[in-house]
């Protein structure tokens, strides 16, 4: 029991860094995986995180998992004559030797249909389906409602 | 004869001198603000009435002497709008106590599910200075159209989501449209620009 305590704390604890280590799948390198709480569980959660082809393949995130959205989808803000508007994207393009970012105001995760409420400090799993890398699941930092990026210490601008 | 056609000329070209003053008054008048039909109105023509979060009736004529922030949003946004109103609370952090001579709103462009209370909850998580607006579909959409803003609603699946403009609109002190921080600006420009207005304010 005090050892599952311990264990618990730990995880707890290590949270932060977790979200922001890279985690690597192929020549893919995915990092700094973040969402904003939310307020209950109608709203719709978006989910951002920074992803680097080092190979000499092109690649393709077709799609996300996670069991805190019953309809988790990718979608693109776009703005078009100062309207904005959030196309569904069937894929995000990864291309070889390039750095692709899921970010505030472009590709972005959308997780409609909630399944439980996003708490600020809390993390959740997402699995992301590469059409060429395969699947591989990430720790998402939930940030609070105001956070711009994943907080990550060596990512500071 | 000739005395005639000399006067005929004279008089033509007085009159070609009066069109192309006009002309040039009317043009200058035009290009002065390009687009001005586009532009919002100032604040003292606008006509909508709408409720605060806090349940207070809203009218933009008690705006007038303070420099006014819009923007144009709804809660259920998942991207945009958090990044915007986090935005706006970053450049209100760094202009300090300066920003609290400001008027500071965020319309919804959604009041089915936004109301009064809902924009309350949805607020308290970003500077206390952002006033959350709400009304009846009338009301709001008399507003977006006196700021020259669009939104519409799109059916989703199972549910819907909202296009809206994404700019925020800032206003002079007396009311003039005073530009817009467009969606992605500089931050150092958006302060600029919020300078700019506090400035002439003060």
């Amino acid at each position: 029991m005090k050892y599952l305590l311990t264990a618990l704390l730990l995880s707890l604890s290590a949270t932060p860094v977790l979200a922001c280590e890279t985690v690597q799948l192929g020549s893919l390198e995915i990092s700094e995986a973040w969402s904003r709480a939310s307020i209950g569980m109608a709203r719709p959660g978006a989910f951002y995180i920074t992803i680097r082809n080092t190979g000499a393949t092109d690649d393709a995130l077709a799609g996300i998992a996670t069991p805190v959205s019953g309809k988790p989808m990718l979608h693109e803000t776009v703005v078009k004559d100062g309207v904005a508007s959030m196309p569904h994207a069937p894929a995000i393009p990864v291309p070889a030797d390039s750095t692709v970012q899921l970010e505030p105001g472009g590709y972005h995760g959308m997780l409609m249909g909630l399944t439980q409420v996003l708490k600020e400090g809390e993390t959740f799993p997402v699995t992301l389906k590469f059409r060429e890398a395969g699947d591989v699941t990430v720790p998402v930092a939930i940030r609070g409602m105001g956070a711009k990026d994943a907080g990550c210490v060596d990512k500071k601008d | 004869m000739r005395r005639r056609t000399l006067l005929v000329a004279g008089a033509s070209g007085v009159g070609a001198l009066a069109f192309t003053l006009g002309l040039g008054w009317w043009q200058s008048r035009d290009s002065l603000q390009p687009g001005s039909a586009l532009l919002p109105l100032p604040i003292g023509k606008m006509s909508f009435t709408l409720t605060n979060h806090h349940g207070v009736t809203v009218s933009p004529s008690e705006w007038i002497g303070r420099p006014t922030m819009v923007f144009f949003g709804f809660t259920w946004c998942p991207d945009v709008c958090p990044t915007t109103l986090s935005d706006i609370s970053l450049w209100l952090q760094d202009l300090g106590p300066d920003a609290d001579r400001m008027n500071i709103f965020l319309v919804s462009v959604d009041p089915e599910r936004d109301t009064q209370q809902v924009l309350a909850d949805y607020l308290s998580n970003f500077d206390p200075r952002i006033t959350g607006l709400t009304g009846s579909l009338a009301e709001i959409k008399r507003a977006a159209e006196e700021f020259r803003a669009t939104f519409e609603k799109v059916p989703t699946e199972d549910d819907y989501t909202m296009d809206h403009t994404a700019g925020v609109f800032l206003f002079r002190a007396d009311g003039r449209f005073g530009g817009i921080i467009d969606y992605h600006e500089d931050r150092r420009v958006a302060l600029l620009k919020i300078q700019r207005l506090l400035k002439a304010a003060s």
